[in-house]
């Protein structure tokens, strides 16, 4: 059984661990590896941030036009 | 659509059915409000069309609206309307068969391109000032979603609900009805392909930068 992680681990299951898809054990393992490796963290923090940026574009102001839309759509219900 | 037991000679059951009727459209209509903007946005990422996107949305709401009595937790609305969202794109497309499959083979025969942060790091970028700082002070919402827009809708499809959503491997999986390990796979690739954007960005940001430096 795996009792930590090596850099190369750690860059394999990054992204999983940034989706909070690690198990228990794999998150534990990570945190440590994260906690002395200054590679591996920068490596994270640069993923997290990208992420961020990613994730930011799941919202776009509706145009007015549309809202109406759907507020009479609702209504029609 | 809950129905009270009919037969109270008072007209009593009529009266609740439509208190009902109205809460349940009130309850709809404040949550469709609060999330109009995600609505709309991600019916952007989906269809990379405006006019589509509200299309989408409209029809989206509409089996919402028609299938609300199905939900049993209201407070799992947000996922569950995301959800009919994805599922309705997913059937517009295979209507139009708008994906050819060899264009998902294709892409999921190439290697994946090095990470972003390894190109960052390549020696002969070692002058730059904190280099991934300076990447993501470069890239704007609008590049962002550029990238996006260039992905393969398989890819596309996944990156949204997982990177952009936020939904777990297994709901992503669930929605698509595709296993959990193709959308890790098509999840890798999509952010291989994303970074691959983001890096072409960034060098012609930087050479168009240099150039003006220079004249």
């Amino acid at each position: 059984m795996t009792t930590q992680f090596d850099c190369e681990e750690a860059v394999a299951k990054l992204l999983e661990y940034l989706d909070g898809e690690l198990d228990e054990t794999g998150r534990r393992l990570m945190e440590s590896h994260l906690e002395t490796c200054r590679e591996c963290f920068n490596r994270a923090e640069f993923e997290r941030r990208l992420g961020e940026r990613v994730a930011q574009t799941a919202s776009v102001p509706a145009p007015e036009s549309f809202r109406r839309r759907v507020r009479g759509l609702i209504d029609s219900f | 659509m809950h129905r009270s037991a009919a037969g109270d000679p008072e007209g009593a059951p009529r009266e609740a059915d439509s208190t009902d009727e109205a809460r349940r459209r009130r309850f709809f209509q404040s949550e469709v409000e609060r999330l109009m903007d995600r609505l709309y946005g991600t019916g952007v990422r989906l269809t990379r069309n405006a006019a589509d996107a509200e299309d989408l949305v409209a029809e989206a709401l509409t089996t919402a609206w028609s299938r609300l009595d199905t939900l049993q937790d209201l407070q799992a609305f947000e996922k569950w309307v995301f959800r009919i969202l994805t599922n309705t794109f997913v059937s517009r497309q295979r209507r139009r068969r708008e994906t050819p499959a060899t264009e998902l083979e294709q892409e999921e025969e190439e290697g994946d391109p090095a990470s972003l942060f390894d190109r960052l790091h390549q020696p002969f970028l070692l002058w730059w000032d904190d280099a991934e700082q300076r990447l993501l002070d470069r890239l704007a919402c609008r590049d962002v979603e550029r990238a996006l827009d260039s992905l393969p809708d398989p890819f596309r499809l996944v990156v949204v609900l997982v990177a952009v959503e936020g939904f777990t491997y297994a709901e992503a999986a669930e929605t698509l009805s595709i296993p959990v390990g193709t959308v890790r796979s098509r999840l890798s690739r999509g952010r291989s392909l994303l970074q691959d954007a983001f890096w072409r960005h960034a060098r012609r940001h930087d050479s168009t930068a240099e150039r003006r430096l220079d004249s």
